[in-house]
């Protein structure tokens, strides 16, 4: 890699480990007070998860990275790490600038409007209430959401929310986005809309990391892919040879799974 | 990687840890360049607490009213419990209001974290915002109980002295040691949820023990002398006694009373903060 390059992401062997609360344990509360005197949570039952281990990367200004993987591979909680959002248990991830993450998660405070929802987003990320104001009706032309806007957020779709909370992000310009799967809950049209909206931020210099269910649109959109593989990297470079090696691996896996049968 | 260390890199082009936890002091930079999302956040969950009910915001009103009804009707005409104090009335109405002010504001900052789940995990900001709203809602909701209280006051015939002017001097004390206490159980509260089913315990006796409906010097009289001391110290009965001080003539302290109030304001401002600050990147996961 050249050395004139700007670097905005770095991860150091990263490792994220969380815990998961499979909901509460079945049985008496004697038996819990038992489990309790014996040293175990006697409320929950957890499981610990290693979703990414040893990860390594450095991303520089102006590059769109696709991340690819099967589900639970870890690509989740690689940008909710570069985000700040998950504590690494090992390793660290150092930025140029706060990252911000798109995820599927759409609603900030269901029970206000999204009219609020925008207040409270732009505020958290450190916008004044002028600069919010500003914003504002960009957001709401480019939600598409005008009619909805004074309604509680809670009743909105999923799409709906995840198109507000994309508007509201993209609103600004980022040095670091991180778009988590946001573009495929929303409509077709929406989701063209979000694709220029995700180059011509990607061309300003910034550097975007994507997820997206759809490679066609990684093939479109990025310049880099990695292929996350069981928490860690498989295969990083090129986005068409990248892909290919992970379409290549699905198929051979397919048909030795239909072999099998 | 390119060859150079990691090391190297970071410090060349500036990189910042997403992980360590900032200094305090930009730590507390970063929240007070949010003070208007903590105001907003304070206002959102004002709208959405009096959104479902017809009266809306009267309720606001009507809460400390009823509150302070039923406590005199108990502790006034049942029990009797107003013996040996001078108007009784506005004793208990200012106990009350006081105490609720510390009660509500702790306990909802102890879900407060929990509460916000859906913004912490969408976008990074310095958590300390959180417990912060909590009490700024609650301060709002206070200042239309003192002003019900200030109201009482009069129609029971307290006189206006100077000593009025040592109210918003009290009130700065009092929020400054509610916020810290608020900001400890915030951390507890944020990795735990047995804390807030044990914390109406932990009100309940507090409440008990700070003489909002009984006069703690008459009521020890007959125990042993360092009884007496330790509820008058506590800062529940010393934030209680310092705005009655403040507001009624027949009510004075002693001078420690407002040095404690001075040291657990400072005390609970200081390790709540620092403490808070600390947990920051445990709010995460």
């Amino acid at each position: 890699m050249s050395t004139d390059k700007i670097p905005t992401v770095v991860v150091d062997d990263l490792h994220v480990r969380y815990k998961l609360i499979r909901g509460a344990r079945a049985g008496s509360a004697a038996g819990a007070l038992l489990s309790l005197l014996s040293g175990k949570s006697p409320g929950q039952l957890i499981q610990s998860v290693h979703a990414v281990k040893g990860v390594s990367l450095t991303a520089y200004a102006g590059d769109t990275i696709g991340l690819v993987g099967r589900n639970g591979s870890g690509k989740s909680s690689l940008l909710k790490a570069i985000a700040g959002l998950l504590q690494p248990s090992q390793g660290d991830v150092y930025t140029a600038s706060q990252a911000t993450l798109l995820g599927v998660n759409g609603a900030l405070n269901k029970a206000v409007s999204g009219n609020r929802n925008i207040t409270i987003g732009g505020l958290a990320m450190g916008m004044s209430r002028a600069e919010v104001e500003e914003i504002r009706p960009g957001v709401i032309e480019f939600s598409d959401l005008a009619e909805f806007i004074d309604l509680p957020m809670g009743t909105y779709s999923t799409g709906m929310q995840a198109r507000l909370r994309f508007s509201i992000a993209a609103a600004r310009q980022h040095e670091i986005l991180l778009v988590d799967e946001t573009l495929s809950t929303g409509d077709t049209e929406f989701q063209e809309r979000s694709q220029t909206k995700i180059r011509s931020l990607a061309n300003s210099a910034g550097t975007v990391f994507l997820v997206a269910h759809s490679q066609t649109m990684i093939r479109e959109v990025c310049n880099r892919a990695i292929w996350l593989d069981q928490g860690v990297i498989k295969l990083d470079g090129e986005t068409a040879e990248v892909l290919d090696a992970y379409e290549a691996d699905i198929q051979e896996k397919k048909a030795a799974r239909d072999e099998g049968n | 990687m390119t060859g150079k260390s990691v090391n190297a890199i970071i410090d060349e082009f500036g990189l910042v840890s997403a992980s360590k936890i900032p200094p305090l002091g930009s730590y507390l930079k970063q929240t007070w360049q949010r003070r208007d999302f903590i105001i907003e956040l304070a206002r959102a969950r004002s709208t959405a607490e009096y959104s479902d009910s017809m009266l809306g915001r009267v309720w606001q009103l009507l809460t400390p009213l009823l509150n302070a009804a039923i406590y005199f009707f108990i502790f006034g005409i049942l029990l009797g419990t107003k013996k040996g104090i001078e108007n009784y009335t506005t004793f208990l109405v200012a106990g009350v209001f006081v105490f609720n002010f510390m009660q509500v504001s702790v306990t909802l900052a102890a879900s407060a974290l929990p509460r916000n789940l859906l913004l912490i995990q969408a976008i990074h900001f310095p958590k300390l915002v959180l417990p912060l709203a909590v009490v700024v809602q609650q301060i709002q909701q206070y200042f239309v109980s003192l002003a019900v209280l200030i109201v009482i006051v009069l129609l029971t015939g307290e006189p206006v002295t100077l000593m009025w002017l040592a109210m918003p001097v009290v009130l700065i004390l009092q929020i400054l040691f509610t916020t810290g206490l608020g900001l400890i159980f915030a951390r507890w509260g944020a990795n735990s949820r047995d804390i807030n089913q044990l914390l109406p315990f932990f009100t309940r006796s507090w409440r008990y023990v700070s003489g909002v409906f009984f006069s703690i010097t008459v009521f020890t009289a007959t125990f042993a002398e360092w009884i007496s001391t330790v509820l008058l110290l506590n800062p529940g009965a010393v934030y209680i006694d310092l705005v009655r001080d403040s507001l009624m003539t027949s009510q004075t302290n002693e001078p420690i009373i407002w040095i404690m109030g001075v040291f657990w304001a400072f005390l609970f401002f200081l390790v709540g903060l620092i403490y808070f600050h600390r947990g920051e990147r445990k709010y995460v996961n």
